[in-house]
């Protein structure tokens, strides 16, 4: 069953600038939009750039925003949207541009690196290995599961609309920094730095980097919020700020 | 432009940031040598996400009979004995210490009852022998390695592509290339070079590989005048999705078959009962009933035949699809959700046991695994052939420069067993990081000869100088009719006459290659990306083509209609591709070594 689609797509230009520009192309049954975006390029716009690996929504590369919703293209079914209308295909919004569909997000990679490493516990057998039940790890294993495809930056206002990206890490690292801190073998504090300069303090909560994750982790709930709590019982507990004043030393 | 190129020096070089890229990376900096690493995509986007079961180490936490040895003897097995019995050997030594590595380094593995890491059954292997973490264990991999990374010290050129290496007479010195976001050409000098560029799927139509595999080592490194093995050993995984037409050819992980999942036609017959090749019946049950025991870790049960090796199983499926008893799609059914018929909650299971399969078939095609069957068939997956390397020391014929992972060969012979991938990465990645290194440490820095980079960057932009229109096309019209005679010509299933045809075509798209022209600019621009990954898959396509003509007879990865069995005159060689001094492609067949004798009694013992 062919039907003819037309695609809104952002192009820019060499000003830095940029303009959507309409691609008007039949599609097949069972397609997605990266597949579609792919024709166009193929057939009318061999120039047009976006990024894209696995198309199995596994390596998080062709996120954009599809009518404006934070999406990975190689998993949005055709079949999910409205082609009586022209859809929008914008790139993320919240990153820089580099060309059409492709940003520059290269500002996740550098803050990565600034989250101290993972730190293991000495082996807990004499042949150099550890014993971790696997209840003690679900909740990691949760947070592994990210891709990086950086949507839950996209859709975080306190990046996308307030700029706050030398005070505030974003969700993904949150959920990295999660995946550490309650990682059974860890022994590192990472407190002071989310206090601090990482500014968990500023996510306030309105879940819509939850809602926007492919991989369906629940950023907000399973990692941002446990990790806040720790900050506050760390830093802002009455109680337990004067018992580690008067508690026996050593 | 002028001769002024940005340049970059380092010790060791790696081009390729998947598993064995970053593994070479991190070993190398270890080393103490300054450290530089290619991605040809950002960061961590590598092919390595996408590999699903698991990693292959014999650690013995399941079934404490499983051994080094026994890894061994099966490796040797599935590649049908024209494995480079010395990789083989240090694979399977090597590869527990590699996993535990990554738990060191944060890697959180699915856990046995006593909390280890847990292991699981897979094709091939005769014990549950597979480290995993659900069926995403490749972004596990791939993630834990760039974490640990990055911490290192090496320098990251994210979204750089080689268009070439560069020699000093017979040494590679370094690389020449460019950087995808502004097309600005580069200098990489180096004393050591590693290619760890992944595969070459791309070169056939329905591949479970990513727009990256497009066999860019292989051919970097037949262009500086390394030998490649052993190309016509290509395995076609047995099941790919094949509907709808947006994921044909994505992968479905064999734990699906671990898990239990079974094969069937349209009829309803689990026909891989039918065909269970001799020396796998010891240990193949013909009892459903057994076959079931065995997935879920009984012991004393043998594996049920969906289990059997990769290349056996997709043939099979090619054949009842020849048959007109294939689905309607034009594959077969692969079933998991009849074992509710076993276990209460088996959707829950189900989901636990197969997480990114159960949601990859809800969200791209709409049906539910836990409910109902899946349509697949073969798909274009993995290279065992590739760059010929020094067992111990992932050196090539070339000084200077190193190979791992999927680009180099040899660990696999003519068929790689399911979960032998992953930890090749770590291993043959490790070995590769710390013979460059050392490589490096004795030799001083060689020249970078000018006349060179200016020939690679006069061919690399020389499609933006062809008019558009009249006698010249664009590259993407050329890679589809690559991919498709490949595909219909050099397959799962090879004809001399056909692969002669296919010959004869790769010249034809040589030339036409070496006209197409691109509009626009340098900067991130796909049709360009597309005209350069041209020469690459060329090159290998041409190497598959003239190895499977050589090949008479029927082996692992490569099955030939017209010699259906196998030689045991065959078992002794392997082919060699080198560059002759006019610039064609040759071939000479090279005995094996002798196998060892220890090794040798291994696999007696094992049979």
């Amino acid at each position: 069953m062919n039907k003819t689609v037309t695609f809104r797509i952002w192009r820019t230009d060499s000003n830095g600038g940029g303009k959507l520009v309409d691609y008007t192309t039949e599609i097949t049954e069972g397609l997605v939009v990266l597949d579609v975006i792919h024709k166009i390029q193929a057939t009318q716009a061999n120039d047009l750039a976006c990024r894209w690996n696995c198309k199995a929504g596994k390596c998080g590369s062709c996120s954009a925003e599809v009518n404006g919703m934070p999406k990975l293209m190689c998993m949005t079914r055709m079949d999910t949207l409205n082609t009586d209308k022209p859809i929008t295909i914008e790139p993320m919004r919240a990153f820089p541009s580099i060309r059409d569909l492709a940003t520059d997000v290269s500002w996740n990679f550098r803050v990565k690196t600034k989250i101290k490493k993972f730190k293991p516990r000495p082996p807990d057998a004499p042949d150099g290995t550890w014993r971790m039940q696997q209840e003690d790890v679900d909740r990691v294993q949760e947070f592994r599961k990210c891709i990086e495809c950086f949507l839950c930056q996209d859709v975080c206002h306190v990046l996308r609309d307030h700029h706050k990206h030398e005070e505030f890490i974003g969700p993904r690292f949150l959920v990295y920094t999660a995946a550490l801190e309650m990682h059974p073998l860890d022994t590192e504090d990472r407190l002071p730095e989310l206090k601090q300069s990482q500014g968990i303090g500023f996510c306030n909560i309105t879940k819509c980097c939850t809602k926007v994750c492919p991989e369906h982790i629940t950023i907000t709930d399973n990692a941002i919020i446990p990790l806040k709590e720790r900050v506050v019982d760390e830093y802002y507990d009455p109680l337990g700020w004067l018992w580690k004043k008067i508690r026996p030393q050593g | 432009m002028a001769t002024n190129y940005e340049t970059h020096e380092y010790d060791v070089l790696v081009i390729g940031a998947g598993g064995a890229g970053l593994r070479a990376a991190i070993e190398a900096s270890a080393a103490g040598v300054k450290v530089g690493l290619i991605c040809k995509s950002l960061l961590g986007k590598a092919h390595t996400v996408m590999a699903e079961g698991g990693m292959a180490a014999a650690m013995g936490n399941v079934d404490d009979r499983d051994s080094w040895k026994v890894h061994f003897a099966d490796t040797m097995r599935g590649g049908q004995y024209v494995n480079n019995w010395r990789m083989a050997e240090l694979h399977a030594k090597e590869a527990p210490s590699r996993v535990h590595e990554l738990e060191a380094w944060g890697a959180v593995f699915d856990r046995t009852k006593e909390g280890k890491i847990s292991q699981r059954n897979f094709g091939g292997h005769r014990y549950p022998r597979l480290a995993h973490v659900g069926d995403r264990t490749g972004l596990e991999l791939i993630r834990t390695l760039q974490d640990h990374g990055i911490h290192q010290g090496i320098t990251v050129h994210m979204e750089y592509t080689i268009v070439s290496l560069l020699k000093d007479g017979d040494r590679v010195v370094g690389a020449f290339g460019y950087d995808r976001e502004r097309g600005r050409f580069r200098i990489f000098k180096a004393k050591a070079v590693v290619v760890c560029t992944g595969g070459l799927g791309r070169a056939y139509a329905v591949t479970s590989n990513s727009w990256e595999g497009t066999g860019d080592g292989v051919s970097l490194a037949y262009h500086a005048s390394a030998e490649l093995l052993d190309m016509e050993f290509i395995q076609f995984h047995p099941t790919g999705m094949i509907w709808p037409p947006s994921v044909k050819g994505i992968l479905v992980t064999e734990s699906v078959r671990g898990e239990g999942g079974v094969l069937r036609n349209k009829d309803g017959k689990r026909f891989m009962y039918d065909d269970i090749p001799d020396n796998y019946k010891s240990q193949t049950s013909t009892d459903p009933e057994e076959g079931w025991r065995y997935t879920q870790n009984d012991k004393n049960a043998k594996r049920p035949p969906e289990l059997l090796t990769r290349d056996h199983v997709a043939r099979c499926i090619n054949r009842e699809v020849k048959a007109g008893r294939g689905s309607p799609h034009g594959g077969v059914f692969l079933d998991i959700s009849w074992i509710k018929e076993k276990i209460p909650n088996s959707a829950e299971h189900i989901k636990r046991k197969l997480p990114s399969m159960y949601h990859q078939f809800m969200q791209l095609a709409n049906l539910d695994i836990t409910k109902e069957p899946m349509e697949i068939g073969p798909t274009t997956h993995y290279a065992m052939g590739g760059i010929r390397v020094n067992g111990e020391t992932q050196a090539t014929n070339v000084p200077g420069l190193f190979a791992a992972g999927e680009c180099a060969a040899g660990l696999h012979g003519a068929n790689r067993l399911g979960g032998n991938s992953l930890s090749d990465l770590i291993v043959f990645g490790k070995r590769a990081g710390e013979f460059a290194a050392k490589y490096a440490k004795e030799n001083s820095a060689g020249k970078v000869n000018d006349a060179q980079v200016e020939a690679a960057y006069k061919e690399a932009v020389e499609p933006f100088e062809r008019p558009a229109g009249g006698s010249t096309e664009g590259p993407y019209q050329v890679q589809y009719d690559l991919q498709n005679m490949m595909q219909a010509n050099v397959g799962i299933v090879r004809l001399q006459n056909e692969m002669e045809f296919a010959l004869d075509g790769i010249a034809k798209l040589k030339a036409r290659a070496a006209k197409v022209a691109v509009l626009g600019h340098l900067e991130y621009n796909p049709g360009w990306h597309t005209a350069i990954d041209l020469k690459h898959l060329l090159t290998c396509a041409e190497a598959i083509t003239l190895c499977s003509l050589d090949r008479k007879e029927s082996r692992g990865g490569h099955f030939r209609e017209d010699f259906p069995n196998k030689d045991p005159e065959a078992q002794k060689y392997n082919a060699v591709i080198f560059k002759a001094p006019d610039g064609s492609m040759k071939l000479r067949r090279e005995p094996i070594p002798a196998i060892r004798e220890d090794l040798k009694q291994v696999i007696e013992e094992m049979k």
